[in-house]
């Protein structure tokens, strides 16, 4: 990335955690990697004198649980001789619609609370997203932050160069934390976050391998295959709707409606999307009804460009795919384009297995007491 | 009276040529839109016969305008080329730029919405919106024209299908225009500029709201909406029961932390006097003891 940082090796094993500790000698860091903030509160980073140390405390950090994810990797760095701790990141602001600079003298583990409690040592900083980052506007931000004079300059580059990668490889955040002065003068970044936008994955085909499917939820990632946007939640009525907007809302009448029938809850979230294609729906159903936790289902869709009777088609057709394979009930409530029609495809199938509501609420209540049988 | 768009607006498809900006320029044209024209680079001159009606094809939004007077765009291009079709109309200095493409990357719709700015002659509605109708009017975007007709409800929503939902469940008393703004971190037309324009809209008499988890939106719609809206609000916000850090289908729809609850944007709502509803039927019914 061209930001100076120190030597460091990736371990699996705390075998290899020593091995790599003794080949960089004195010193080191064992940093759990994991996809997630707020390591170092959570144990996760750690302080080793020699190989020894470094293989004991890797032990303890493999297979630690950090907010839901398994540390399954260590990053084995050479402790730097630290003089002060700083903290930049570059990020995407919603509010105003912009990227946003954030620069710290107050670097280190606790960068929320310096956010919360003393928001004056933090510098925040609008970049035009047209026109980008100039090495003066750098400069200026590194002013603002309080940076002491004899690293002003070297921030500012690193600031540069993080807008560079920031901008290159479509992230929505570049955050290094803690960005070190050490004792001997230099500046160097110790660790760093990156979050990167899915929608510009047509850009970087290289972005792919590093996604991490070990910590998927596997229906997740069956659903991925299948180009499905699924969610996998900790209830028993299996939910398929179409847009995003509705199926939340569907999310949330049916855990109201379960609250009457012993407090069931929504299984999954999933957005079939525009076309709601029978293979699509077919897809969903097969991914639904592979969770052993779903009990019922419920099909909501307010048919705008998708016609109803593709979806009952669909639906149908699905059921004949599925075959054997379909054994829990599924609610339906159809509205829209087309609605007469595809509610006669469903009522002249008459599938054992299916019935049809009118409302939306009806339909999510016939759901949650269907689950809780 | 309407917001933004009415029967006056003259309207250019951009990517009017490809496969989803012809099935929509079909049905925009039953629903009564004058649509005028199109554009593609490189098929400029030629011309594409639509449902009876012959549309030119043009080289650029600005030959487009010249050519035809059209004031409004919409965009119907692949996330790749949405950038370069949008830079093209805020260039032209087009008033009205609806973008209805899911998936471009955030830093493109970011560029184009700084560079919209500093020229200030384009309002940009979307990407990843179902764009806006004023029925009986004018629709622009896939909204169906058919759930509900003219009214004086006003309606603004992150989410297509909830628009939609929300307009089937107030049907009997119509809207002025209904305003899908999309569900991407970065959009052009905020819930804050709708509800500034329906309240200025003598027309509309009470306004919908409709929002989800994730971000701030509607936490500083509901500071805007108690400085300056007088006008009756019903709200509803979709992922009251979402988990935390999970992301729910739209970009922008994720909790994260404390913020972006659902139930914290129901309470700013509320101090802001907006009534809110906890599922779409109820708020449709606290917009109907409103106007009934």
């Amino acid at each position: 990335m061209g930001v100076p940082v120190l030597k460091g090796a990736v371990a699996t094993t705390a075998q290899e955690a020593a091995t790599a500790a003794a080949s960089m000698g004195g010193r080191v860091v064992v940093k759990a990697q994991v996809k997630v903030g707020g390591r170092g509160k959570a144990g996760g980073v750690k302080l080793a004198e020699n190989a020894d140390e470094a293989r004991e405390k890797a032990a303890a950090i493999l297979g630690m649980d950090i907010k839901g994810h398994t540390v399954h990797k260590v990053m084995i760095a050479q402790a730097a001789p630290i003089e002060s701790e700083y903290y930049l990141a570059i990020l995407l602001d919603r509010a105003n619609r912009s990227f946003l600079v954030m620069a710290s003298v107050s670097g280190g583990m606790d960068i929320e609370q310096v956010a919360q409690e003393t928001p004056e040592k933090l510098a925040k900083v609008n970049i035009d997203p047209y026109k980008g980052l100039s090495l003066d506007e750098a400069k200026q931000i590194v002013l603002k932050g309080g940076f002491p004079s004899d690293v002003a300059d070297e921030v500012a580059k690193v600031l540069v160069t993080l807008w560079d990668v920031f901008k290159k490889s479509d992230a929505t955040l570049v955050e290094v934390n803690p960005l070190v002065k050490t004792k001997d003068g230099r500046v160097i970044a110790l660790d760093g976050k990156v979050t990167l936008d899915d929608n510009a994955g047509f850009r970087h085909p290289d972005h792919e391998s590093l996604i991490d499917t070990s910590a998927t939820d596997p229906l997740e990632a069956l659903a991925k295959e299948k180009d499905l946007n699924y969610v996998k939640l900790d209830g028993e009525v299996g939910i398929i709707g179409n847009g995003a907007g509705l199926v939340m809302s569907t999310l949330d009448v049916v855990a109201y409606a379960g609250e009457k029938f012993g407090g069931v809850k929504p299984a999954n979230f999933l957005d079939i999307g525009g076309g709601a294609s029978a293979q699509v729906m077919a897809d969903g159903l097969s991914i639904i009804l592979g969770d052993p936790a779903v009990k019922s289902v419920f099909v909501n869709v307010f048919g705008g460009i998708t016609a109803c009777d593709a979806v009952a088609n669909g639906i149908v057709q699905a059921l004949e795919i599925l075959g054997g394979k379909a054994t829990k009930p599924i609610v339906v409530r159809l509205d829209g384009n087309n609605v007469a029609e595809g509610r006669r495809i469903l009522n002249q199938a008459a599938h054992p297995l299916v019935q049809q509501l009118e409302t939306m609420d009806g339909a999510a209540a016939k759901a949650a007491e269907l689950a809780a049988k | 009276m309407a917001i933004f768009l009415d029967e006056k607006s003259k309207v250019i498809v951009q990517g009017m040529t490809g496969s989803e900006g012809t099935k929509h320029t079909k049905r925009m044209l039953a629903a009564g839109t004058k649509i005028v024209g199109g554009v593609t680079p490189g098929k400029g001159g030629q011309s594409v016969e639509i449902d009876g009606h012959t549309l030119p094809v043009f080289n650029s939004v600005k030959e487009a305008m010249t050519a035809t007077g059209a004031d409004v765009s919409v965009v119907f291009v692949p996330p790749k080329f949405a950038k370069a079709a949008a830079i093209d109309a805020i260039d032209a200095e087009i008033r009205l730029m609806v973008v209805i493409t899911e998936g471009i990357p955030v830093h493109d719709t970011a560029e184009f919405f700084a560079y919209a700015q500093s020229k200030g002659k384009t309002r940009i509605i979307g990407p990843n919106c179902p764009g806006l109708i004023s029925p009986g009017k004018s629709n622009v975007g896939i909204i169906p024209s058919d759930i509900t007709g003219k009214g004086k409800i006003g309606l603004v929503s992150k989410s297509g299908t909830l628009t939609y939902q929300m307009m089937y469940e107030l049907r009997d008393f119509g809207f002025t225009t209904a305003v899908g703004i999309g569900g991407d971190p970065v959009i052009g037309t905020t819930h804050i500029d709708c509800f500034k324009a329906f309240q200025d809209d003598p027309e509309t008499a009470a306004i919908v709201m409709i929002g989800e988890i994730g971000g701030d939106a509607e936490e500083r719609a509901a500071a805007f909406i108690k400085e300056y809206v007088r006008k009756p609000v019903v709200g509803y916000v979709a992922g009251f029961t979402a988990p935390e850090g999970k992301t729910m289908g739209h970009a922008g729809a994720i909790v994260s932390g404390s913020s972006g609850t659902a139930e914290a944007k129901k309470v700013a709502l509320e101090a802001a006097g907006v009534k809110v509803g906890k599922t779409p039927s109820e708020t449709a019914e606290l917009m109907r003891k409103i106007l009934s």
